[in-house]
């Protein structure tokens, strides 16, 4: 049914079709809409049977997951930032314990400084936490990512976080096509989990595992993500026959035939990405864009067959390895290794930063001209930078950088000082 | 002519030994029904309180149960010493996840048996004083207040006995411990204000909060099957001491129970929505040295350069103790 509807409520639409029997709920921007629309389904009685618990952090939120899961409960909950990571130590043992949580990450940069604003230095954070990460490129694509995220995790009996763009497409209101429980009901089965704590058959969850055992388990986890890499392709064509759209897989490539140049990103960010390309397009330049869903697993052969005719790539990702460059960027260098293509990155959008199609442009013509350095930090304020390096040059103490920078451009409460 | 009353030592007690008391009134670990829920063979230390405290409370959360019972275990010596792969010990459904968050996961077990109609499988939590007290507390404490179905048991041996005896905040004043070494003027564990968890807990209102000793194991058990009765949140905190972190024999495990008990030092009581009903009185009313002496992590208050002013605190605190919960009966004994 087609809706105008905010992609956060969307999203809790999406969930309940699946019949989550467990959600935990803690409150962070950008997420917090989702479960508190989940909230009021369950009071309410529209969602039953259904158990919300409030609780009282991110990390009991994972941990209660964890409990629910594991004595056999469909179970979900959202979070982004700084909630992400201070349950990150439970969103490493949920997976190690293979307990399909399904989870909404509202990306968010992380502090300090403090921001709420989006880019996707969080779910990045834990890349290699075993979960599964799949990036909506919209909110159609976050609603049916959902869908499909249920039967991947249950099948593979290991969690996944569906990540959207923090407030770009959490807060976004527009027309969204929400699925008719029917055709959830038909698309995604019943939860039947590989292990239970069932006093009928009774077993250790989560016992000490020696060096005897550790490499296997952790083994164990790496393949099931390589089984994914069949699968998320499988049930996004299965999803395609149930509900008659296209959505998720592994990467979604457009304009890239004949393109010399191809721009790789995840997330909303490719909605203007395709509208620069277009105008380019009409320009004649041959240039097209590969969007990555599937950020785990990284599904490098794709990645590489989709570069395969091209000259040269451009990954714009709103995330920074600090002392590296670019996160996103290393695996798709992974992905081509030995192919001599040119790569180029790009970091944008840090912290919320708008990334306008009048930035993109002439930075896609420098890549097509092979005419950048290996990183390039988009709108970065250069000025702003050196003033700040040439403070910590004169004075010892030279004070905090956050709010240095902001008393230089004039803004917020540093006017007062 | 005054008049003495005359009292026998097992009067009104159990210590005649099941053998001599009718069935019904025998103990659940004396019955041959009892579960073993921590089975035989796990690779607890000799004389480990724990291990002891766990296996009664278990066993007779099981009884209690009907068997219907889901273990949800923090880390710490009571999960290693049980699990080892593929050498479980345990006779239940059981998990662990983290240090920090067993309460959070039993209440994430109970809303799952909740929403399947199983209402009838129990849930408890367990850990010891560090993953309760210190690191586990936020959750606990999340659990108490949304009153969630779950009897949390915390083992206090008073310290981080798994990673090699470090303090927590269950560790008592003057305590030797690895990173409270008896050096300076004032050596051992400071004198801080405390963290007394059972009345902590008792402030958020919960049914049913309890400690106990493995001295009183009638009385674990009473205390155990008195949480079963009851639905919501409850706490029960049992005092384990440890041979190897507090440098004692391993046979006088017991023997260390019951002088804290009868010292004053740890108080035996139990409360219902957050005021207390009964307490266990003292016996026989001790000096702390009786409980302190025996123990090599308060060897430095006594011998030669011996602390009595630090012992003469220590007195205050099972003194103050005894005053609060009205250890002692009419006579003062």
């Amino acid at each position: 049914m087609l809706k105008q509807t905010e992609g956060s409520h969307a999203v809790a639409e999406a969930v309940a079709l699946c019949r989550p029997e467990v959600i935990c709920a803690y409150p962070i921007s950008p997420q917090t809409h989702i479960v508190e629309a989940l909230g009021q389904m369950v009071k309410s009685g529209e969602l039953t049977p259904c158990e919300f618990i409030n609780v009282e952090s991110e990390f009991a939120a994972m941990s209660v997951a964890i409990g629910s899961s594991a004595a056999g409960a469909r179970t979900y909950t959202a979070t982004a930032s700084q909630g992400l990571l201070f349950m990150a130590e439970a969103v490493y043992n949920a997976s190690g314990l293979g307990l399909p949580i399904v989870m909404t990450v509202a990306n968010r940069a992380i502090g300090a400084p403090i921001n709420i604003w989006n880019d996707h230095s969080d779910s990045l954070s834990q890349r290699d936490s075993g979960w599964m990460q799949l990036f909506a490129e919209t909110n159609q694509e976050a609603v049916d990512l959902h869908i499909q995220a249920f039967r991947l995790a249950e099948e593979l009996s290991m969690p996944i976080m569906v990540c959207m763009d923090g407030f770009i497409l959490t807060h976004a209101f527009e027309r969204i096509d929400i699925p008719e429980p029917a055709q959830v009901d038909v698309y995604l089965p019943a939860f039947e989990p590989r292990q239970m704590l069932d006093p009928a058959e009774p077993v250790s969850i989560g016992a000490m595992v020696g060096p005897e055992a550790f490499m296997e388990v952790r083994y164990l986890a790496h393949a099931k993500q390589m089984q994914a890499l069949e699968l998320i392709p499988q049930y996004a064509g299965e999803f395609k026959q149930v509900f008659g759209r296209d959505s998720g897989g592994l990467v979604r490539p457009y304009r890239i035939e004949d393109a010399d140049t191809v721009i790789i990103a995840m997330g909303s960010v490719l909605g203007t990405i395709k509208d620069v390309v277009d105008e380019m397009r009409a320009e004649g330049h041959k240039i097209g864009v590969l969007g990555i869903i599937s950020y785990r697993p990284f599904p490098l052969q794709a990645v590489r067959a989709a570069l395969a005719n091209c000259k040269r790539f451009l990954v714009l990702e709103k995330s920074l390895a600090v002392g590296m460059g670019g996160i996103l960027a290393t695996d798709v260098r992974m992905a081509v290794t030995g192919s001599g293509l040119k790569g180029f990155t790009a970091i944008a959008g840090l912290g919320g930063r708008p990334i306008p199609k009048a930035s993109l442009h002439p930075l896609f013509c420098r890549a097509e001209q092979e005419d950048l350095p290996p990183v390039t930090f988009v709108d970065l304020d250069e000025a702003a930078v050196n003033k700040q390096l040439e403070r910590e040059r004169l004075n010892r103490r030279s004070g905090p950088i956050a709010e240095n920078i902001l008393h230089d451009k004039g803004v917020i409460s540093a006017k007062f000082g | 002519m005054s008049f003495q009353p005359v009292k026998f030592y097992q009067t009104g007690t159990f210590t005649v030994g099941n053998r001599l008391l009718a069935p019904d009134e025998r103990s659940v670990q004396a019955g041959q029904q009892r579960s073993n829920a921590i089975n035989s063979g796990h690779r607890a230390c000799q004389g480990c309180g724990e291990a002891l405290g766990a296996r009664y409370a278990i066993d007779a959360a099981m009884a209690a149960s009907g068997g219907k019972l889901i273990a949800a275990n923090a880390t710490g010596c009571l999960e290693v010493f049980s699990t080892p792969y593929p050498e479980s010990s345990w006779q239940l459904p059981w998990i662990h996840s983290l240090f920090g968050n067993a309460a959070a996961v039993a209440t994430g077990i109970a809303a799952a048996l909740k929403v399947k109609g199983k209402q009838d499988v129990r849930v408890v939590a367990q850990g010891g004083d560090g993953g309760t007290t210190d690191i586990g507390f936020g959750c606990l404490s999340g659990m108490f207040e949304r009153n969630d179905d779950v009897l949390y048991i915390c083992y206090d041996n008073q310290g981080y006995m798994n990673t090699g005896v470090q303090r927590s905040s269950a560790t008592p004043p003057a305590a030797r411990t690895a990173t409270t070494m008896p050096l300076g003027p004032e050596p051992g564990n400071v004198f801080g204000q405390g963290k007394n968890v059972p009345e902590i807990a008792m402030a958020h209102g919960i049914p049913y909060v309890a400690t106990a000793t493995v001295a009183d194991l009638r009385d674990l058990e009473y205390k155990v099957n008195k949480a079963m009765s009851l639905h919501g949140a409850r706490y029960l905190h049992v005092f384990v001491p440890c041979p190897l972190g507090w440098g004692t024999a391993s046979h006088d495990t017991i023997r260390m129970a019951r002088l804290a008990k009868e010292t004053g030092m740890f108080p035996v009581f139990e409360a219902e929505q957050g005021e207390v009903t009964s307490v266990l009185k003292i016996r026989h009313r001790l000096p702390v040295e009786e409980y302190l002496k025996p123990q090599r992590r308060f060897a430095h208050l006594f011998g030669k350069n011996a602390h009595p002013e630090i012992i003469e605190r220590l007195q205050a605190i099972a003194d103050r103790n005894i005053r609060k919960y009205g250890l002692l009966d009419e006579e003062g004994k």
